[in-house]
């Protein structure tokens, strides 16, 4: 039932229509109408799963930080959208991988208000309040890997 | 390259400029839009303008800086600013994103925002009805 999830991306940006159950979702971040093809993606995505009004806006805009964050201090990256459960439950993943110079120092990219590029400096502190699970894989010129988790209230 | 424009409207009545955010504004269209809204808060002395932003499905960062500025922009070239018509789960999304639109104005819809403007309205005369009398 489930595919690998580093399915190759098509030109067209975006595979599948995410039906109910499939595996997985891409969009490609490489410019910045990208960053809006995000969105639409996430909307969808969260429509899938049956996500409310508020948990539809909490994960398309985390979705949003975090290309946006790729887009910038990565270079572009990809999005991956997959739906795991859990015990019944259902929820949204995110995976956004960049190739760009990682973040030398994970726990101050954290911190509200610290910025090094066009934003507010909310971006990874935020979008880690508005997702239930939140991960950080990077490493200096490693690039950098967030998985981040939305499950659906029962 | 700043010369593409928003495409974003922006009205005026009286000495209020009145404009909104559409979903589909793209960080370069927000940034324009920034610079065309200044612009013609200078050319049409504008002292209010107002910004609704009940289109907008989410604010992120980027858009909410952007709000941020342009409210700072306009009050250096005299103007007031207020952010109207925000949607509840947007409003909720902005606060556990740690964001709190510090010196952005905001109001419930733009009705209300252009009465903080000092805009009100007048009974509408009846159809056919003299209007020299609503002044």
């Amino acid at each position: 039932m489930t595919q690998p999830p580093d399915t190759a991306p098509t030109a067209d940006n975006r595979t599948g229509a995410a039906p109910a159950g499939a595996a997985a979702d891409h969009v490609v971040l490489a410019t910045e109408e990208d960053l809006l093809s995000v969105r639409h993606a996430l909307r969808t995505a969260t429509l899938t799963v049956g996500f409310g009004i508020v948990d539809q806006t909490r994960v398309v805009t985390a979705a949003s930080e975090l290309a946006r964050n790729a887009y910038i201090h990565g270079g572009g990256g990809v999005l991956t959208i997959e739906y795991p459960t859990r015990h019944g439950e259902k929820g949204l993943r995110l995976t956004i991988r960049d190739d760009g110079p990682g973040i030398p120092d994970l726990d101050q990219a954290f911190v509200d208000g610290f910025t090094t590029g066009a934003g507010l400096g909310h971006g990874l502190g935020g979008a880690r309040r508005l997702m239930d699970e939140f991960e950080v894989r990077t490493a200096p010129g490693a690039g950098t890997t967030v998985i981040a988790t939305r499950w659906l209230p029962q | 390259m700043s010369s593409r424009s928003s495409g974003v409207p922006i009205l005026r009545l009286g000495d209020v400029l009145i404009t909104g955010l559409l979903n589909e504004l793209d960080d370069k269209a927000a940034l324009a839009f920034t610079d065309e809204l200044t612009e013609r808060i200078v050319a049409d002395s504008a002292r209010g303008v107002l910004i609704d932003i009940s289109r907008l499905e989410i604010i992120d960062s980027f858009v909410a800086r952007t709000l941020m500025e342009l409210t700072t922009m306009a009050r250096l070239l005299g103007a007031r600013v207020i952010v109207a018509g925000m949607r509840t789960p947007v409003a909720i999304t902005l606060v556990e994103l740690g964001i709190e639109l510090v010196g952005v104005k905001t109001a419930l819809n733009a009705e209300q925002g252009m009465a903080a403007l000092g805009w009100h309205q007048s009974p509408q005369p009846p159809e056919g009805a003299h209007r020299d009398s609503t002044a």
